[in-house]
């Protein structure tokens, strides 16, 4: 009924946008880090034509990223503290995502509403609540000091002083992460949990599996893309973040690659040698990206079948 | 006699304990530790939000201890309010002004392109829906350097600026849009089209009377959520930023707080979660008076997932 140039007509602003402005410039990415510097004004010049490419500066960032380079550092601490991030926001959004999906009965409504707050209220802002209540006299640390967590805290080598936990501590950035990323975690996750079919559970109770074994033989094969998809939708951001950090540290004791490829753009003097990091961690982050998309896509054209 | 009180004392709360314990791992109720875990995390994501809008109304600089009730912050201080300071008024109206024109771009293309890919089969389409798929899982400190770039290097009349901020902004909002707006074209599918047509209704008017008004309400949920996604963003805005011309709330939220943030700073930062809400709210509500008595899958949880991604 539908002229055959309608859909592709309709399309077409949208693609031309796209590739103007996400692949273009993913191109001028490119352009800069394959580039030259210009040995006066110390600006890129950046190289449009493949066969011009420059690896030199490429080279260099790897080298300088694998360890015993001046980037092993931060590279370092930015897979630790997204894997310990990730770790501790399964082990706190699986329990909270697994209650609203099974038994949370009437207050389930409120729940969900109570689960998607966060979203709407900016990430600085909820960083900004952080600062304010870690600052040497804020409601957090007068509370953390009066439990002993502040001393254990000191006392496990995690923490400076019991009044410095804006003080470059490693284990704040890390709670800031889990705190600023673990929503986008419990919403998927709820999402793959409330879609499982109790029968299946039935059955398994019906075999005599005891409640611990149905979760772990049933419940949890069945929730694994779920947890797959919300891991790879939370460590794609933690990779590339700079803006926690500096905000809840600002100590060059918790850099991440990102404040590396920030520094880069923010003062620093080289743009090429950033766009050349950007290149690295696009590069490591793209693998990450397509067996996470491949996912999607595979999901979608199933409910597009059904 | 002092030994069996103590005794009597320890039996007593080692029942109390027991009892709590007992009641928390009850092998025959439900699991009680989960709803433990599930209040306190509901604690902990809201109430140090509730604790900065609180000090935003601190009636001293402090923001650690409560001196009482003013607006202060808000309109009362001749030169530190963010009605009085010129840089905070002017980022609230950038970040408005970024927000509003973000919604009016992306919401058109969004909503075209995902009645495109959706229904679209041909040479290009499978790259498309790929394409399309990218800014939503590209972290944002790619696409800023990205967009920065493009705008310095290639697109140099643009450079860095509103307007390119807009663009920027509009770019990875487009995807949310399609997201939003295929989900529900795939719960409409074809039959009423294909009945508009066999009545006699040519392209345009079955696109116009029929599809169009079933889009609505995603229409209407993905323009709360452009509005939300651009007040939100950091990065692109931080990148395409012109200086002090183009700081949104965000911006200042940042480089405050990285100095020495007054209440102010928590003040603006309500003024930004008002608005979200607001956009929310209104957004959810007319969601509901035209979804009115549609069946719905899944109750609100169903609605409330697809407003969200």
């Amino acid at each position: 009924m539908y002229p055959r140039w309608l859909w592709s007509g309709f399309s077409l602003p949208g693609v031309v946008w796209l590739i103007l402005l996400f692949l273009v410039p993913f191109y001028a990415v490119i352009g800069v880090a394959f580039g030259s510097v210009d040995p006066l004004l110390q600006t890129p010049v950046p190289a449009w034509n493949p066969a011009t490419w420059n690896t030199g500066w490429i080279t260099q960032v790897l080298q300088e990223m694998a360890p015993g380079g001046v980037y092993w550092d931060p590279v370092r601490r930015t897979i630790y503290y997204v894997a310990i991030s990730l770790g501790l926001c399964l082990l706190i959004g699986y329990p909270v995502a697994y209650y609203i999906a099974r038994h949370a009965g009437r207050t389930k409504t409120l729940l969900l509403v109570l689960l998607i707050i966060p979203f709407w209220i900016s990430y600085l802002m909820r960083m900004l609540a952080w600062v304010n209540l870690l600052e040497p006299t804020g409601y957090a640390t007068r509370f953390l000091d009066f439990t002993g967590v502040s001393d254990l805290a000191v006392r496990s080598g995690l923490l400076l002083n019991p009044q410095s936990w804006l003080g470059g501590a490693s284990i704040t950035v890390v709670l800031a992460l889990v705190y600023g990323y673990i929503p986008y975690l419990i919403l998927p996750l709820y999402a793959a949990l409330d879609r499982i079919d109790r029968s299946h559970l039935e059955a398994a109770r019906d075999l005599g599996a005891s409640p611990f074994r149905t979760f772990l033989h049933v419940t949890l094969p069945l929730s694994k893309t779920g947890i797959l998809g919300g891991c790879v939708l939370i460590a794609l951001p933690m990779f590339g973040d700079y803006y926690t950090p500096d905000v809840i540290s600002g100590a060059p004791s918790t850099t991440m690659i990102g404040n590396q490829i920030d520094l880069y753009f923010h003062g620093g003097p080289q743009p090429t040698k950033g766009a050349a990091i950007t290149v690295v961690l696009s590069l490591f982050l793209l693998i990450v990206m397509g067996y996470y998309m491949w996912t999607i896509h595979r999901a979608t054209r199933e409910a597009s079948r059904a | 006699m002092t030994t069996s009180a103590a005794s009597a004392r320890t039996t007593q709360e080692f029942t109390l304990w027991q009892r709590i314990w007992g009641w928390i791992t009850n092998p025959w109720g439900k699991p009680r530790f989960l709803p433990v875990i599930t209040w306190l995390y509901m604690a902990w994501a809201i109430v140090p939000v509730l604790i900065a809008i609180q000090f935003s109304f601190n009636a001293t600089r402090s923001r650690t201890n409560w001196a009482g009730f003013s607006t202060r912050w808000y309109w009362g201080d001749p030169n530190d309010s963010v009605w009085h300071d010129p840089a905070l008024r002017h980022a609230l109206q950038q970040s408005l002004k970024l927000a509003v024109l973000d919604m009016v771009f992306a919401v058109p293309i969004g909503v075209l392109l995902a009645i495109g890919l959706a229904r679209w089969r041909g040479r290009g389409s499978g790259a498309s829906n790929f394409l399309m798929l990218f800014p939503l899982v590209t972290p944002e400190i790619v696409s800023g350097v990205a967009l920065f770039l493009v705008f310095t290097h290639i697109y140099t009349v643009i450079t860095t600026s509103t307007f390119a901020q807009v663009l920027g902004h509009v770019t990875f909002t487009i995807s949310y849009v399609v997201v939003i707006v295929r989900g529900r074209l795939f719960s409409i599918g074809w039959q009423y089209e294909e009945a508009a047509a066999d009545l006699g209704a040519g392209p345009f008017t079955a696109l116009r009377l029929v599809l169009f008004p079933l889009l609505v309400p995603a229409i209407i949920a993905s323009a709360a959520i452009a509005f939300a996604i651009s007040i939100d963003d950091f990065v692109i805005s931080q990148y395409l930023s012109c200086g002090a011309q183009c700081d949104t709330v965000p911006i200042i939220i940042y480089s405050s707080t990285r100095a020495a943030p007054l209440p102010s700073t928590n003040a603006i930062a309500s003024i930004m979660v008002a608005f979200t809400l607001l956009a929310v709210v209104l957004g959810y509500v007319f969601f509901r008076i035209f979804t009115r008595g549609e069946v719905r899958e899944g109750g609100i949880s169903g609605d409330m997932s697809r407003f969200e991604i």
